[in-house]
């Protein structure tokens, strides 16, 4: 089933400036998409429209299969935001800014579930502390106890680890992971691609207001991933011997090390053939390894690809 | 309607008034008592009777309106400046609640805080003059009514406002001005009859004048045409927020 529902969906604002060119993008319940893009790329505009916070110039989105417009109570209901910047009252307490937006979305107290969330998020020692006094990975976590503190069906997340160290990352990474579990659909914004790597399912590109693709990960990774096979030789060659040029070979590391690039998913790869004719020409092989592309090299070519089209 | 969101709202506003609740109460209470101080007894002396009542006592219901007008503006447009400042107002934007009972919430608690002000500065006057309240209905409506409107008017500066600067900009340059010159402190008989027409443009004339009606049953206007005034201001208030909402000027891009 779709929770999310994203039809041609167009944002001008004011100044003229296009943030959004008619974006299609579904989402389903219970995965979790990264979308990933440049700065100016319209992730925070499209997350924007679809809770509320910016109105829409054209097109149509539902969540839940409820319009976000005309039946804005039952879709913001089903929405949770976690915003990019770390907006809280700073002279408030932790407890209570959460009680207050789970109120805010018309629901009755329930100090149980606020006591589950903090703990979740390892605050409920901190629940009578004022916001001010936390420290930043801290404040985060505030955000994300009160985006779920109406229980949200679906959690958009923008850019969740944006300054922040790599232990605190990880952290992230474990209670989206968690919410996943318990069955939240979740949108993530970042452009760090090993973020939406390591915990997206599906992963949606897009730039200068365009989904360029939609994709599960791991297909993506397969289809568009390029690998390399690194071969360390014994000793340094000055040029490639003649049987082995006009293959794509690539020496490096002074004559060391023979680079081999090649498409995993292709019926042949190339590497019997190649190790065989190192043998034959006489080369000795130290060691060998391969090395995947990461989605950072795809997304960057992606990138540029379509900048270098505009 | 969400009754728990507009609750949440006033609730959220109201723990903020009771956090600091010896400044909310001691400002008003010194401040008024410097007011009878100065007003009442240092230059009230000279001045026998204003038409039958003590100079004293002629100027609480001035002193009251002063008070809840300034602090109705300050507390709505502070409560919803706040959040735009510090970007909390996402959350109000992107949560089940529409423009009224966002405009219930804030209004509310800003005319609850002025409300009280309003009782405590009474209550600071009683220590200082004989009070008499001849229509104690008419004068609790008035209060009410005076909160109200001038917290819409707060929320509308508050939405409006793009920075400090300008959250104090209205108060101090047109509303304080607007109290003084309406007859806080003196009848407008006593002016000179051109004043005495300019002054009838100055809307607060209205307020403190039936205001003052409610205590002594004298008045510088008819009392029915303070009414208007008061219900005209707080439904034009009212149309400019329906409209802020509508178009989400300054609050949606």
């Amino acid at each position: 089933m779709s929770m999310v529902e994203v039809t041609q969906v167009t944002k001008k604002y004011d100044g003229g400036f296009e943030a959004l060119k008619g974006v299609d993008l579904t989402i389903e319940d219970g995965e979790i998409l990264a979308l990933l893009g440049p700065n100016g790329a319209g992730k925070t505009t499209l997350i924007s429209i679809i809770c509320g916070l910016v109105t829409p110039s054209g097109g149509q989105l539902r969540v839940g299969g409820h319009d976000v417009v005309t039946d804005y109570r039952e879709t913001r209901r089903l929405v949770g935001l976690v915003p990019q910047e770390i907006n809280l009252e700073p002279f408030e307490k932790v407890l209570n800014t959460v009680r207050f937006s789970r109120g805010l979305f018309g629901l009755k107290r329930n100090d149980a579930l606020i006591e589950d969330v903090l703990r979740r998020l390892s605050l409920w020692d901190k629940r009578d502390t004022p916001i001010r006094a936390l420290s930043g990975g801290m404040k985060r976590r505030v955000l994300i106890a009160k985006a779920l503190a109406h229980e949200p069906k679906v959690l958009f997340l923008d850019e969740p680890t944006a300054g922040v160290d790599v232990e605190l990352r990880r952290d992230m990474w474990e209670i989206v992971a968690d919410l996943k579990a318990r069955g939240t659909t979740i949108i993530l914004t970042t452009h760090y691609i090993e973020e939406a790597e390591a915990i997206a399912d599906r992963i949606g590109v897009i730039n200068r207001g365009r989904i360029l693709l939609v994709e599960d990960k791991q297909s993506l990774m397969t289809r568009l991933g390029r690998k390399e096979l690194r071969i360390s030789l014994d000793a340094p060659l000055g040029a490639l011997p003649p049987s082995l040029d006009g293959r794509g070979l690539e020496l490096q590391d002074g004559g060391h090390m023979l680079v081999h690039r090649y498409d995993s998913t292709a019926e042949r790869s190339g590497i019997a053939r190649l190790m065989a004719d190192l043998a034959a020409e006489g080369i000795a092989v130290r060691d060998v390894a391969t090395r995947q592309s990461s989605l950072e090299e795809i997304f960057v070519n992606m990138v540029h690809n379509e900048e270098d089209a505009a | 309607m969400n009754l728990r969101g507009v609750w949440a709202i006033y609730h959220y506003e109201m723990s903020r008034f009771f956090r600091t609740l010896m400044q909310s109460f001691l400002s008003p209470v010194i401040s008024t008592s410097l007011y009878f101080v100065v007003f009442g007894a240092a230059i009230g002396s000279r001045i026998d009777e204003v038409e039958g009542v003590s100079y004293g006592a002629f100027i609480v219901p001035g002193l009251v309106m002063l008070s809840v007008i300034t602090q109705a503006i300050a507390n709505a447009s502070f409560g919803i400046y706040f959040p735009k400042f510090i970007g909390t107002i996402y959350e109000l934007l992107s949560a089940p609640v529409n423009f009224l009972e966002i405009v219930i919430g804030y209004v509310g608690a800003a005319a609850t805080k002025a409300l009280f002000i309003g009782v405590v500065i009474l209550g600071t006057a009683t220590l200082f003059v004989d009070l008499q309240v001849e229509h104690p209905v008419a004068m609790v409506a008035f209060l009410l009514l005076t909160c109200i409107s001038f917290a819409l008017l707060g929320f509308i500066i508050g939405i409006w406002a793009g920075n400090f600067e300008q959250l104090q900009l209205v108060p101090l340059l047109v509303v304080t001005p607007l109290i003084f010159l309406g007859g806080s402190f003196y009848s407008i008989s006593m002016l000179p009859p051109v004043w005495q027409t300019i002054t009838l443009f100055n809307p607060v004339v209205y307020l403190i004048s039936g205001f003052r009606w409610a205590f002594f049953g004298m008045a510088d206007v008819p009392v029915g045409l303070s009414l208007l005034a008061i219900a005209g201001f707080t439904g034009l208030c009212l149309a400019v927020i329906w409209w802020i909402f509508r178009t989400g000027w300054r609050l949606r891009s």
